[in-house]
C-alpha cells in the first residue's frame, strides 16, 4: 500500500559547494538542506514541512572527507556516521566521538546519516513533531510540560517555554571536545565553537542551531586538544537500537598521578542544548581522582534541576553518569 | 484530470495555472510558460507521461517548468538493480522502496512503518545496508542496488544466508524477513566470520515482532560457518 507520499518539490543535486549555497541563497525560507534525509523525510512524510526545492548535498565532495589540519583534524559535515565510527585516525585520537557516532539509532541509519545531519536535526519532542502549534513551531503553548503531558523524555535544566533536549549523540562528543563548527553562506564562511552553535530556545526558540535558510554546516574542526585525556562516553536509552538518549555524558578529563588537570564534562538530553558542566569541571580540577570527588561531582551535576511531571529519574541517572565519568 | 489542460499557457506565472479539489485530494497543475519553446514542449510531453499513469499518488508532485541556472533532476533514469539496468521514471521525492516495489515489481522489499524505524525495506546500496523507505531513489543512480530477489542464484539455489534462515526457522510470520536477510548478507560480506556479538549488532537494525531474534542470530551464525567451511 502506498502512503505518506511525499509532497511534491524540485530536487537539486550540485556537485559544487558553491551551487548549493547558491541555490540556499535562491529559494531562503522554502529551501531545504539534504544531507541523510532521515530527520528530512519524517517532516515531508508528515506533511511538517513543504519545501519548495531540496538541495541534495550528497554530490559535495569536499564535505565529504576526513583531513588533518595544524593542530587537529577537519572532518566533512556529510562524513557518515560509519564513517566516522571506523575511521582509524578518529578511533585513535578522538575515540569519544568515535564511541557517540556508533551509538546513534540503528546501522542502516548511521550508514546514511551524516555528522551535520546529527548535529543539525530537529527537536525530537512528539507534540512538536505531531504538527501542533507550540511555541517551537510559532504559536504560544507548550504541550508537553503541561500536567498530564507525557514528558519522560524532556528537560531538567535550562527551560524556557520549550522542554525540548537535544537529541544529537555527537555533539554532547564534540562540545567536551572543544570542536569547531565551519559554516559557510554565498558571502564566507565565519568559525564559530561547538558550544555556542547549539541555540538556546531563550535565544530563538525555532531554531535549533544557529544556522540561517542560507548557511551550511560544511564542517567540525577537532582540535588535538584533548587526545591525551581520558574519555568516557555513556548513552543510556530504554532500548538498544534506534533510540535517542534518555541521558547521555561526554567527558575528557586529563590527569596525572591521580591528580585531575583538566576536564570537559557534558551531559546530553536534560537541556534543549548539550548541557556543559563547567561547575563541575571547575571543581574537580585539582582534586584526586577518586570516589569522593565522583561523589561530589555527581551531587553538583543535578543541583537546581527543575524535573517535570515524570522525568525525576533524570536526576539520578544524570548524577550517576557524572559520577561514572570523573571516577574514570 | 480530463476537463484540464496542464499545458495551457497563463500569463501570470507566478502561481500554479489550476488547481481542482478532488474531494480530497488537491492536485496541482505545473505552471506553464507564457512562452513556448521547443525544450519546454518536450518536459511537457514527459510530465504528461506521469500525469496519465500516476495522476492518483503523483499528482501533487508535478514539478513546476521554471528553466533554472542549477537544473533540477530529471524523471526519467538508470537505476542498476540486482545487477540489471531498468530504465524508470521516478518523481524527486520518491523514495527507492515506492519504486522497487510499484515501479519495478521487486516486491520482495517490505515497506513496514516508512519511517526507518522498522527495517522490513532494507536493500544493500553500494555494499552497505540501507533503508530503501528513507532514501530518495534520485540518489542512488549512480550506485548498484540489491534486493532480496538478487540474491539467489540463476539456477535457483538459495543465498547461504536464506538457506541457514529457513535451517535455523527465523522467519516466523515472515514480514520482517527480507529486510533480515540483506542486514545479515552485507555483514557476511563485509566480515565473513563474526562473533556472535558483532552479528547481533549489525542485525539490530531490523525488528521482529514475532521476537524470532535469536533464531535469525543462529541463521547468520549458520551462514557464517557453512561459507567457512564450504
Amino acid at each position: 500500500m502506498i502512503k505518506d507520499m511525499i509532497p511534491g518539490f524540485e530536487l537539486f543535486q550540485p556537485t559544487e559547494i558553491e551551487s548549493a549555497l547558491e541555490l540556499l541563497d535562491r529559494f531562503g525560507e522554502d529551501g531545504w538542506a539534504l544531507a541523510g534525509g532521515y530527520d528530512s523525510l519524517d517532516w515531508f512524510k508528515n506533511r511538517g514541512k513543504h519545501p519548495e526545492a531540496v538541495i541534495d548535498l550528497q554530490g559535495l565532495a569536499e564535505l565529504n572527507r576526513i583531513v588533518e589540519i595544524p593542530n587537529g583534524i577537519e572532518i566533512g559535515a556529510l562524513t557518515t556516521l560509519t564513517e566516522i565510527e571506523n575511521n582509524p585516525t578518529i578511533r585513535e585520537r578522538f575515540g569519544l566521538l568515535a564511541e557517540a557516532a556508533s551509538k546513534v539509532a540503528s546501522p542502516q541509519i548511521r550508514n546514511a546519516g551524516t555528522l551535520g545531519g546529527n548535529l543539525c536535526q530537529d527537536a525530537r519532542c512528539w507534540y512538536y513533531r505531531y504538527g501542533v502549534s507550540c511555541y517551537r513551531a510559532g504559536g504560544n503553548t507548550c504541550y508537553a510540560s503541561a500536567p498530564e503531558a507525557l514528558n519522560r523524555e524532556h528537560a531538567i535544566f535550562g527551560v524556557n517555554r520549550c522542554v525540548a533536549v537535544t537529541p544529537s549523540d555527537t555533539a554532547v562528543a564534540l562540545v567536551a571536545l572543544d570542536a569547531e563548527m565551519v559554516i559557510r553562506n554565498s558571502g564566507g564562511e565565519r568559525i564559530i565553537n561547538a558550544e555556542d552553535f547549539f541555540m538556546e530556545p531563550s535565544s530563538d526558540i525555532t531554531r535549533m542551531t544557529v544556522l540561517e535558510p542560507s548557511e551550511l554546516l560544511t564542517a567540525i574542526r577537532v582540535p588535538n586538544t584533548w587526545i591525551d585525556a581520558d574519555f568516557y562516553f555513556e548513552k543510556v536509552t530504554d532500548r538498544n537500537s534506534w533510540d535517542f538518549a534518555l541521558v547521555s555524558i561526554a567527558s575528557a578529563i586529563k590527569n596525572s598521578d591521580g591528580q585531575i588537570n583538566d576536564a570537559r564534562i557534558v551531559c546530553g538530553a536534560v537541556q534543549c542544548i548539550p548541557r556543559r558542566l563547567e561547575n563541575v569541571e571547575a571543581m574537580i580540577r585539582g582534586r584526586v581522582q577518586d570516589e569522593n570527588t565522583a561523589a561530589q561531582a555527581g551531587a553538583l551535576a543535578v543541583q537546581n534541576a527543575e524535573p517535570l511531571n515524570y522525568n525525576h529519574f533524570k536526576i539520578p541517572l544524570m548524577e550517576n553518569l557524572v559520577k561514572r565519568a570523573v571516577r574514570g | 484530470m480530463s476537463d484540464i489542460d496542464p499545458f495551457e499557457p497563463v500569463q501570470d506565472g507566478s502561481t500554479p495555472s489550476h488547481a481542482v479539489d478532488y474531494s480530497d485530494t488537491v492536485v496541482i497543475v505545473p505552471k506553464a510558460k507564457p512562452e513556448w519553446s521547443r525544450r519546454n514542449f518536450i518536459k511537457g510531453v514527459i510530465a504528461s507521461g506521469v500525469t496519465v499513469s500516476g495522476a492518483v499518488y503523483f499528482g501533487p508532485a508535478l514539478a513546476p517548468l521554471e528553466p533554472l541556472s542549477a537544473q533540477s533532476v530529471t524523471r526519467l533514469i538508470t537505476l542498476n538493480v540486482n545487477g540489471q539496468t531498468r530504465r524508470v521514471d521516478v518523481l524527486p521525492g520518491e523514495t527507492l522502496a515506492m519504486t522497487l516495489r510499484y515501479k519495478l515489481g521487486l516486491t520482495g522489499t517490505k515497506l513496514g512503518c516508512d519511517r526507518g524505524e522498522c527495517g522490513a525495506c532494507t536493500v544493500i546500496i553500494s555494499g552497505a545496508t540501507h533503508y530503501s523507505c528513507s532514501t530518495l531513489t534520485q540518489r542512488v543512480r549512480d550506485h548498484k542496488i540489491t534486493t532480496i530477489e538478487g540474491l539467489e542464484s540463476p539456477d535457483g539455489d538459495l543465498h547461504p544466508v536464506q538457506q541457514a534462515f529457513i535451517d535455523e526457522l527465523g522467519p516466523q510470520c515472515g514480514f520482517c524477513t527480507p529486510g533480515q536477510v540483506m542486514s545479515a548478507v552485507a555483514l557476511l560480506e563485509a566480515n565473513p566470520n563474526p562473533t556472535r556479538i558483532e552479528a547481533r549488532a549489525a542485525m539490530s537494525g531490523n525488528l521482529c515482532r514475532c521476537g524470532a531474534y535469536d533464531h535469525y542470530l543462529n541463521g547468520v551464525m549458520r551462514a557464517a560457518q557453512e561459507s567457512q567451511d564450504g
